[in-house]
């Protein structure tokens, strides 16, 4: 494949890179990208990546854009207002960038179903807003062998990781398990800042982006954590747990777990 | 007579900075270790920049050739990295 004299003017600020050069650029254009959330992680996921010239973007959510997800949500307008925010999404990135693939999913993702929506992408983001998400998303991908990137973000602050499998601890090496419903508040009850959900996004885009091209060092075997009141960053070093129900030397996690959600926790 | 046998030829007169590098740079990574690529480009800025960021990209340059209509042949070798 050669580059047109548009994709060569498009991605020139690649290119140019020594670390992606033409290489990195076809690297981007042939990879296969699953965004679990079209809400305030998915929407710079999705932007980043599709300028990117990320080849083929899945996105997966069930909801539509409501006026309450508008502070964040940058991927959506108030034109979108009521649309599915798989469909808003996906005209946001081919607007970007048509060299783009969009693949959309209307559905939550389920024990059910998640398996056979990750099986054909290379890397997966979790963008969701939820417990129960989280845990599916790194159990299915522990058990299927794919790579993944963790965030999470309420009030000022907001956490990632990366799981790539052989490679550091998966998520529930580190949470065990979910914690108990209403022992935390989602963000709809605890509120966020909407640009929190950007630095967080975009750093997971970036952990999308260096595993494709294979450039630099993951956040794999480290937890960041951003507290935007105090302006810090911090990686917290995490070993794999060889006891790890799911990911350790004997599993006793075999079959994907729907956990329960509370009722007021139910939307993204 | 030159001493090297040029495997490519790209033509970056018609367009400007970065795109000049970028078009040389995709170019030299379609050519294998050791071969040879002729960069035509405009005087001025382009041939101030385009051989230096080549350079600094690890490959060898050759020669530069001034073509008498304002504009220059650069030959480069390529320099497979890793």
């Amino acid at each position: 494949m050669s580059f047109t004299n548009e994709q060569v003017e498009r991605y020139s600020r690649h290119i140019i890179l020594k670390e992606v050069g033409a290489k990195g650029q076809k690297k981007l254009l042939n990879a296969k990208v699953l965004i679990i959330g079209a809400g305030g992680l998915g929407a710079p996921v999705a932007m980043y990546l599709a300028a990117a010239g990320v080849g083929t973007i899945g996105i997966a959510d069930a909801d539509e854009v409501d006026l309450s997800n508008l502070q964040r949500q940058v991927i959506h307008t108030t034109a979108d207002l009521g649309k599915a925010k798989v469909k808003s999404a996906k005209e946001t990135m081919q607007a970007i960038n048509p060299d783009v693939k969009v693949n959309t999913y209307r559905k939550f993702i389920t024990s059910e179903n998640i398996m056979d929506i990750i099986k054909d992408y290379d890397f997966i983001i979790d963008g969701t807003d939820n417990f129960p998400a989280k845990f599916l998303i790194n159990d299915a991908c522990v058990m299927a062998g794919k790579p993944f990137c963790h965030a999470g973000i309420i009030r000022f602050k907001g956490q990632l990781m990366t799981y790539v499998p052989g490679e550091g601890p998966c998520y529930r090496c580190v949470f065990k398990d979910p914690p108990p419903k209403d022992a935390v508040p989602t963000c709809k009850q605890a509120g966020v800042i909407g640009a929190m959900a950007g630095v967080i996004g975009s750093l997971q885009a970036m952990e999308a982006i260096k595993y494709i091209i294979g450039k630099g060092d993951l956040l794999t075997g480290r937890l960041l954590t951003y507290d935007a009141l105090t302006m810090t960053f911090r990686t917290v070093k995490l070993p794999k747990n060889h006891e790890c129900p799911v990911c350790g030397d004997h599993p006793t996690i075999t079959k994907l777990i729907d956990y329960e959600q509370a009722e007021c926790d139910m939307h993204i | 007579m030159a001493d090297y046998k040029i495997d490519d030829t790209i033509d970056i007169t018609d367009v400007v900075c970065p795109v000049t590098f970028v078009k040389a740079k995709v170019a030299l990574e379609e050519l294998d270790d050791g071969q040879i690529l002729a960069v035509r480009m405009n005087n001025g800025e382009p041939v101030q920049n385009v051989p230096r960021s080549i350079k600094e990209e690890g490959h060898q340059i050759l020669k530069l050739n001034d073509n008498g209509d304002d504009t220059f042949t650069l030959i480069v070798r390529k320099v497979e990295d890793e």
